[in-house]
């Protein structure tokens, strides 16, 4: 049999693999994309809900998201395909003031990173989301740039961009092992073919810990699942997205937003969370998730739930992804612990990964992205999450 | 205030109801009490309910089982399934033309918890399989939760104005469908260790081992069984063709539903797809509330239902055409004809074979999958669990119920109950009641040494005998040991008469026997008595009646001397005609109508637009997902992102096996595809109602 040699091999077809196989593809490269599932997006990415937001706190997060804003909300007139792209902005919404009061304080960081984002007051707030519950309404930030995409398209447009860059994706196809030749990542052995490149990115979110755990790195990553669900289609009665950070018992925060084809689409932060992998779908989340939503607006409740599911979180202990090579290996890059935002974070973090490893600007993209390495202190926390 | 309402029904009891006004689309129309939304339109002759916002296309009933979305209309500004929500006086009905609107709420509402219940067995439905499992258990005091989404228990038994087959010993062959629903609803209210939740759906089966219910129709309810039973019964098939999804394209059921139940004239000519007993039943049904049925098409060479529901069709005068399809139904924004063709050996339409028949309704009886979505969600999560009736395997109502008592006794045995195991003549009865019909012999031999005897018409191997029970004389035979066999008049081997009670041509459930008097034979006649389940007031002494043989081939006119309808023969009509002796054995029934209203137009329509529409709720084409399939694409669940088939009201109910046969019609083997991931909820349910909210929506 011949070797087959790729310039790079992406673990993953999912919010981060796809959109990275279609830079790289763009730049030239010989890309070969290896997913364990059937199609692309099979993961996690179709668990998302598709919000795509710039208003985080931490600066490379905003300078990523502001990067996928671009090409998401630019996708449709470039390349053709309808990715269910809506402006419809970011809300969070404050009933008690310790809610304000951290609204507040985040917004001066975002205004000093140069967002677009403010704090409307009640009826200034409700002019912006009129079906909000008026009462006991503070206010809210609203930032408008911010928007929502449906996953399955925008990953199904990507892997179509990537496949006439010349990609190749292989489904189906488990990775047993990364190949190595002394210090340097070589390849990839899968359950079907050895697989030789230059670099091999991992892109396989809750499932990127296996791949590593022959060369004795563990990545702190720990997958926790989170429920989402799917109204039928109503009337366009609701422009952003709804945050609500309020925690409650057994609920951190939860959001919601009204997509393209008019369906409302809706996810819960549990608290405690739930760790582990279990992607089965568990009685507690929808009388759980529907009262806050009716609670915070009350005419959901003739809106009708057609769909539940539940997807995986990789998170990290801070939070906060990881991105960049091990230390000692070469070859190997990781693109990991997305936390939850792998689809909002995916178009840009690939336009920066594509410098990296293209060669294009490596001082930009490194420097960048040098927060996100495997080697930091994991004590912080994220304030939004 | 009759409208397209029955009037009159030879089975069916119509009682005077309570009528009110409500308003549909600024009209003001009348409705009667019980009726839904949806038989309430069809009643004022309204079937389109809306336009899908999609393509525009016309919206009505297709279900008619609260399983879909298509039939959502607008009530009290609320979107709901016309077909489930019962009419209201006063109700302002609108058509859902474009995405509802949801009304404005700023109040917060008052929530209940949401109930947790822990409970022994769950059954899912309650017709023939989960009533009869029901009353298994309830006989021995052990508790389970009855659920059923209708108001009326019996499933589909309700909708059977025919006597049904099998055994009279183990499934109450000879009586009626909707009285069998009476006598096991009625059984199963005894029980004190069966709580029944009517109206109430299974809406989801969680990991955590949870049950939800919408129970009421109104309060959601979590309850954790240690046993399921799945007897929810079967779903239609649907078809590819052009037009398959205009109003008035249904399936058997929900036409069924809409006549017997609902006691609603939903068409004036029918035309039906599909020669299995479904839709041989359902032409009959049609033929007895005035329904001129303009054909039946049968793709196989025979008709796969049994030849007494055949033959009783064509007797009446149904053209029925073997080795046909359907190549469209046509009309602009309903069904206003329907253009069929012969098939060649290789399932093609043979061109110049075309034909186009009027009809309002096309009826689509093409076959029935199980209702497993609940028993695959319940399997993989660990819930010991069991299927009956059709939710098991597919077959007629009298296997149901012994299915279901079978199951009763196997869930009372799980949950550690000291019970005999199933008996192996129940596994043997079992096994006879859900055989498919077997060979077809000759017409039992007729004892013409006698001067009365019955005529047997009944020829095919099927699992029926009420006629041995009834005869006094106990001469009509079929070995107790298989029920299947042919029946056979032994009076002369008993040495015994037939004593022309009748008893055994009002019993048969094929209308397949009748009885030659010779005794006073005037002018070479014999008198021959005809089941006949028609209007009384269709057939009087004096009348002049087209009898005709077992097929339906005219045998002559001959004169009505006498009509008999008495209690025991529980409204089929003994129809005494005088006939020619050289005709009255061959004498089988009376033709209902005639074949002649049944003309095809001169020539034939073709329909022009292709749409051949694989998934119903979005709208998608036969000619889009073979397009996705032949670029490469084998993971449904791809097909599912690309197109939203599978993702609309119905969960992919309908198109998932559509999809299914276009890969197979493509040559792709199952081994191939990744089958899409099921996700609940099973039927959409409302926030308010997932949430707890205890108040009325829209009261405040």
């Amino acid at each position: 049999m011949t070797q087959k040699f790729y310039d790079t091999i992406i673990i993953g077809s999912g919010s981060i693999g796809t959109p990275l196989a279609w830079q790289l593809s763009e730049a030239g490269q010989k890309v070969l994309v290896i997913d364990q599932f059937a199609s692309s997006g099979q993961g996690s990415n179709k668990e998302a809900i598709g919000g795509i937001r710039a208003t985080h706190s931490d600066p490379v997060k905003i300078q990523l998201c502001l990067k996928s804003l671009e090409v998401f909300s630019s996708w449709k007139e470039k390349y053709g395909d309808d990715i269910g792209w809506k402006q419809g902005g970011y809300s969070f919404v404050a009933y008690r003031e310790t809610e304000e009061k951290t609204l507040k304080d985040l917004l001066v960081i975002q205004k000093k990173l140069g967002l677009e984002i403010d704090w409307y007051d009640n009826q200034d707030f409700l002019r912006i989301i009129p079906s909000l519950n008026p009462r006991g309404l503070l206010g809210g930030t609203f930032s408008p740039g911010d928007g929502s995409a449906s996953p399955m398209l925008a990953n199904l447009a990507m892997e179509r961009m990537a496949r006439a860059g010349g990609a190749e994706f292989h489904f189906q196809e488990k990775i047993e092992c990364l190949k190595t030749k002394g210090d340097k990542v070589i390849g990839v052995k899968t359950d079907k073919e050895d697989y030789y490149a230059s670099t091999v990115v991992n892109a396989a979110g809750a499932w990127a810990k296996e791949i590593l755990l022959e060369l004795n790195i563990l990545l702190p990553i720990l997958p926790e699942s989170h429920e989402g669900g799917i109204t039928e289609p109503v009337a366009s009665f609701l422009g952003p997205m709804v945050v609500d950070i309020h925690p409650l018992e057994n609920s951190a925060n939860y959001y919601f937003y009204q997509n393209h084809t008019g369906q409302v689409i809706f996810c819960i932060t549990p608290n405690p969370s739930i760790p582990g992998m279990d992607r089965r779908e568990s009685s507690g989340f929808l009388p759980l998730v529907t009262r806050r939503m009716i609670n915070l607006m009350p005419c959901l409740r003739n809106i009708k739930v057609r769909r539940t599911w539940r997807g995986l979180y990789p998170m990290t202990p801070d939070g906060q992804p990881i991105v960049g090579q091990l230390n000692g290996i070469s070859g190997y890059l990781n693109a990991v612990g997305m936390c939850g935002q792998g689809f909002m974070l995916g178009p840009g973090l690939a336009v920066e990964l594509r410098k990296w490893i293209t060669g294009g600007d490596i001082e930009s993209a490194t420097k960048l992205l040098a927060p996100y390495t495997l080697y930091r202190d994991f004590g912080g926390t994220e304030q939004l999450k | 205030m009759t409208q397209n309402r029955l009037t009159t029904h030879p089975i069916l009891p119509i009682a005077d109801r309570d009528v009110f006004d409500f308003k549909w689309s600024g009209l003001v129309f009348q409705a009667c009490a019980g009726e839904t939304i949806a038989s309430a339109l069809f009643a004022n002759g309204v079937r389109i309910f809306g336009i899908h916002p999609k393509d525009g296309s016309p919206q009505g009933i297709f279900c008619a089982n609260g399983q879909c979305a298509q039939c959502t209309v607008v009530a009290n500004g609320i979107p709901v399934k016309a077909c489930m929500t019962p009419i209201r006086p006063g109700m302002v009905i609108e058509p859902l033309n474009t995405l509802p609107k949801l009304p404005h709420i700023q109040i917060q509402p008052q929530y209940t918890p949401v109930q947790n219940l822990d409970i022994d067995c769950m059954i899912i439905g309650g017709g023939p399989a989960g009533l009869s499992a029901a009353i298994e258990l309830g006989t021995r005091n052990i508790s389970a939760i009855l659920v059923d989404d209708k108001d009326q228990l019996g499933g589909k038994l309700v909708l059977q104005t025919h006597r049904f087959f099998g055994s009279i010993n183990a499934c109450y062959a000879g009586t009626r469908g909707i009285d069998i629903a009476t006598r096991l609803a009625k059984l199963v209210s005894e029980q004190a260790s069966i709580d029944i939740w009517r109206n109430s759906t299974v809406v989801a089966v969680f990991s955590d081992q949870k049950v939800g219910v919408v129970r009421n129709n109104n309060e959601y309810v979590l309850v954790k069984p240690k046993v399921l039973l799945v007897a929810a019964g079967a779903r239609e098939k649907s078809l590819t063709f052009k037009g398959n999804t205009l109003p008035g394209v249904y399936g058997a059921g929900a036409f069924q539903t809409l006549l017997n139940r609902d006691l609603i004239h939903c068409s004036k000519r029918l035309f039906i797809v599909g020669g299995g007993n479904v839709g041989l039943i359902a032409g009959y049904h049609a033929l007895q509330a005035g329904i001129i049925v303009e054909g039946l098409v049968e793709a196989l060479a025979e008709c796969g239902g049994y030849k007494v529901h055949k033959d009783k069709l064509a007797r009446m005068g149904v053209p029925i055409f073997t080795s046909h399809t359907v190549l469209s139904a046509n009309g602009h924004d309903s069904v206003e004809s329907v253009t069929i063709a012969a098939i060649d050996e290789k399932w093609k339409p043979i061109p110049g074979t075309e034909k186009t028949y009027p009809c309002d309704t096309l009826l689509i009886a093409v076959g029935l999958d199980p209702v497993d979505e609940f028993s695959r969600k319940a399997k993989e999560y660990g819930i010991p669990t069991f299927a009956a009736g059709d939710s098991d395997e597919v077959a007629e109502a009298s296997s149901a119920m012994f299915s279901g008592k079978i199951k009763g006794l196997e869930i009372a045995r799980s949950l550690g109950y000291d019970v005999p195991k199933v008996p192996e003549e129940w596994i043997k009865t079992s096994e006879i009641l859900r055989s498919k019909p077997g060979a077809e012999n000759k017409e039992p031999p007729i004892v013409e040494e006698e001067d009365v005897y019955p005529v047997i018409h009944c020829s095919q191997e099927i699992p029926c005998n009420p006629c041995t029970s009834v005869c006094p004389q106990s001469a009509i035979y079929i070995d107790d040991l298989d029920i299947r066999h042919i029946p056979e008049y032994i009076g002369k081997q008993l040495g015994v008469h037939c004593i022309a009670c009748e008893k055994c041509v009002a019993i048969c459930p094929g209308l397949a026997i009748t009885l030659v008097d010779r005794r006073k034979q005037v002018d070479e006649t014999a008198l021959v008595t005809i089941p006949y389940e028609f209007g009384k007031e269709t057939i009087k002494i004096g009348d002049q009646v087209l009898v005709v043989d077992t097929g339906g081939s005219v045998l002559g006119r001959v004169e009505v001397v006498r009509t008999r309808l008495a209690i025991n023969t529980d409204r089929t009509i003994m129809v005494k005609v005088r006939a020619p002796l050289v005709i009255a054995n061959k004498i089988a029934g009376i033709e209902i109508q005639n074949p002649e209203i049944c003309a095809s137009f001169e020539q034939f329509v073709e329909r022009l637009t292709d749409d051949m529409v694989v998934c119903r709720c979005e709208r998608v084409s036969l000619a889009e997902i073979k397009a996705i399939i032949s670029s490469g694409v084998r993971d449904m669940n791809q097909i599912k992102a690309i197109t939203r088939a599978g993702m609309g009201a119905c969960g992919g109910k309908t198109c998932g096996n559509i999809i299914k046969r276009a890969f197979r019609d493509l040559g792709i083997p199952m081994t191939q595809i990744t089958e899409p991931v099921a996700r609940p909820l099973f039927v959409e349910v409302s926030m308010g109602v997932l949430a707890g909210i205890t108040t009325e929506s829209g009261e405040e």
